[in-house]
């Protein structure tokens, strides 16, 4: 799951962080009062979950409350497309006024799980500013890494490794160990998956701050963290995936026009594949899960159906937990609910595999019926074929 | 010969009392594992499926000998459960929760290095010898005993490369689902490695999907090391950047991670890769010639 930067600075700051100053601005005019309040000058940034705000015109300078007024009038309410929107863009419902500060420089710092050995990993680097994949990609040896042992943490001499590793000047590596060791703990103890702070800047003023913060979250861990779920913002998702969410489905939506219901995220990944290998295209990406029910079929074809795009609809169910009657009947069940108009096409195969079929038969419904993969991928692309 | 599990292993079943524990134990009695126990705190003394559950698991190995664990306890329990099970020495302990958050498995993998148990799984489908042993939640009569070694990071499409294994008339030596999760105990290797030692297997399905780089050391020690033919696979040729294909691990992030570059990773160790999920059990007997039975 993802937040707002004035929410990850929040969260952060909550920790010890340095973040700079900052209200967070719905109108104009609250932009200018909280310039006002400030009496400095002042930098206006769109919150959207997405990165490239400045070059996109989301991110502003305003020297005077007037200004912060106007530029806030400019950002709130426009569509803001960068490279991580989407040419459709994403609306800007509120900004973030913060106290514009001198800097000195520019650095990156974040925080993964790095999955090759199994740890956390601080990562820093002298190009603040720059993605990290860019730097990762065209100069490696730029980036500074430190695993943490999580029996002890993230030990002040890895910060300081980091600090010196960074050309921080020895007056302000106190400040900077202080700043990743909170980083640190609040990365574990909010459950991240991500944490970025590019950039972490030195200022003039001696401070090293954290000017940019995006903080992402572990779905798994989101139920021991009521306060996280609590900043989740539905206007950032994909509504379908968000109401697939709610029937624990996995939902994916994409381009194609062939509606797909599997179980299991590898099988469901494979079943796309087949579909483009014999020429199609799917729409989406739908895995039921392991114990799903015939409440939950229904659910995931109210899903599929309610993409215009779908011209007909893949079932590939390969029975381990999840018996195929039980799907059958939830098929048949959310078929003559929904009225299904697109053709069907139905794979089964696993546990109680026979009554399954037995009930889609005995249904009257016109149901495709498919041998296996390949021959499942061929009908449901000839029948999208014909429906056009 | 198989590995890690034979009709000698004796298992316990973590979370037996609970609804899914409940179902998998009668299903793993009836293909015929040894079940010799389960364990549900506060539940010692009662039975479930005729089998005695026991307060902890240093009780239930002590009362029964177990050397297997499989754990269906739910995910925000699911840690503490593999910790406790290595703690009382477990050898082989199968994870079959899906959700345990990521830092959890963090932190037992620390509190695992040194020991020696060795943990399958999280968020997997277990692992099974035909006609001996099954641990977890495949279907076991698509499988068949036989000399073919499948690993794989996904649950059902495990079951469907398996499935066309035995319908071309050949069968299986052991079939382990790593699982989905980023962090997880067993890898690709650990399992090529000891399907590479076993005498019984004499040919393995590798089935990879995106996200991470374990299908590229994979097939680096495919190369380096193994005499025996794989066979691969690799899911989501068609997923798109960014997005979290189900699975926790199963992400293209930063333009790493495709499965272009797993495939290309696979060809060039001398994997013979299934360009279509259902054409895996006939690119093995290509590869084979007809050798395998």
């Amino acid at each position: 799951m993802n937040i707002h930067e004035y929410q990850a600075k929040s969260v952060l700051a909550k920790y010890g962080v340095a973040v700079p100053r900052a209200k967070v601005a719905d109108t104009p005019s609250e932009a200018e009062a909280i310039a006002k309040e400030f009496g400095t000058a002042v930098v206006v940034k769109a919150q959207i979950h997405a990165g490239g705000r400045g070059k996109g015109g989301g991110v502003k300078l305003a020297k005077t409350p007037d200004e912060a007024r106007e530029v806030a009038r400019q950002i709130i309410g426009m569509t803001l497309v960068t490279h991580q929107t989407g040419p459709q863009g994403k609306k800007v419902k509120r900004v973030l006024v913060e106290q514009a500060g001198r800097i000195r420089k520019e650095l990156y710092l974040g925080m993964v799980v790095d999955r090759a050995v199994n740890r956390v990993v601080m990562m820093a680097s002298t190009e603040g500013g720059m993605e990290i994949e860019t730097v990762a990609a065209k100069t490696p040896e730029k980036i500074l890494k430190e695993h943490v042992d999580p029996a002890v943490g993230l030990l002040p001499y890895q910060a300081r490794k980091l600090a010196f590793g960074l050309g921080i000047p020895p007056e302000l590596t106190g400040k900077a160990v202080r700043f990743m060791t909170a980083l640190y703990n609040a990365f574990v103890d909010t459950d991240c998956s991500l944490a970025e702070i590019n950039p972490l800047v030195l200022t003039e003023e001696g401070d090293v701050i954290a000017l940019d913060a995006k903080m992402n979250f572990d779905g798994n861990g989101l139920f021991r963290h009521k306060e996280i779920q609590a900043m989740r913002d539905f206007d950032e998702e994909d509504p379908t995936e968000t109401e697939a969410s709610k029937f624990d489905l996995t939902y994916i939506s994409l381009d194609g026009n062939i509606g797909c219901m599997v179980n299991g995220a590898g099988l469901a990944m494979a079943t796309m594949d087949m579909i483009k290998m014999v020429g199609g295209s799917p729409a989406n990406f739908l895995d039921v899960g392991g114990g799903a029910n015939a409440e939950q079929v229904t659910n995931a074809f109210r899903l599929i159906l309610s993409d215009p795009k779908v011209k007909a609809i893949l079932v590939n169910i390969f029975g381990g937990i999840m018996r195929c009657d039980v799907i059958a009947e939830g098929v048949v069940a959310a078929a003559k609910t929904l009225g299904l108009q697109v053709p069907l096409v139905v794979r089964l195969e696993g546990t109680n595999v026979g009554k399954g079929k037995e009930i889609l038969a005995a249904s009257k419904l016109n149901i495709i019926s498919a041998g296996d993969m390949k021959d499942a991928a061929q009908k449901v692309v000839a029948a999208a074929g014909q429906a056009k | 010969m198989s590995i890690w599990v034979d009709k000698n292993t004796k298992l316990l079943v973590q979370g037996i009392t609970g609804s899914v524990g409940a179902f998998h134990t009668k299903q793993m009695l009836e293909y015929g594992t040894r079940i010799v126990g389960g364990v549900t705190p506060g539940k010692a003394g009662s039975k479930v499926e005729g089998v005695p559950v026991f307060h902890t698991v240093a009780d239930a190995v002590k009362a029964t000998g177990a050397n297997a664990t499989v754990i269906y306890v739910p995910p925000g329990f699911a840690a503490d459960a593999i910790a406790e099970a290595v703690d009382a020495g477990i050898d082989v302990v199968v994870c079959i929760t899906e959700g345990i958050p990521i830092l959890d498995m963090v932190r037992i993998r620390r509190f695992m290095e040194g020991k020696k148990p060795r943990l399958i799984g999280p968020n997997c489908p277990g692992i099974i010898t035909p006609g001996e042993c099954k641990i977890g939640i495949m279907p076991g009569y698509i499988h068949k005993p036989g000399t073919v070694g499948i690993v794989s990071r996904s649950g059902t499409l495990t079951y469907e490369a398996v499935h066309q294994v035995t319908t071309l008339g050949m069968g299986q030596s052991t079939c382990v689902g790593i699982g989905g999760d980023p962090v997880n105990g067993t890898n690709f290797i650990d399992v090529l490695a000891a399907f590479e030692a076993d005498p019984k297997t004499e040919a393995v399905i590798l089935i990879g999907e995106i996200g991470g780089t374990a299908e590229e050391e994979a097939a680096a020690f495919v190369k380096a090391n193994m005499t025996k033919p794989v066979v691969g696979f690799v899911a989501g040729q068609t997923a798109p950047k960014g997005k979290r294909m189900g699975h926790a691990g199963a992400i293209i992030s930063g333009g790493k991670g495709t499965a272009a570059e797993k495939v290309e990773a696979f060809r060039a160790a001398g994997i013979s890769v299934s360009e279509a999920p259902s054409d895996l059990g006939i690119t093995l007997a290509k590869r084979l010639g007809g050798k395998v039975h």
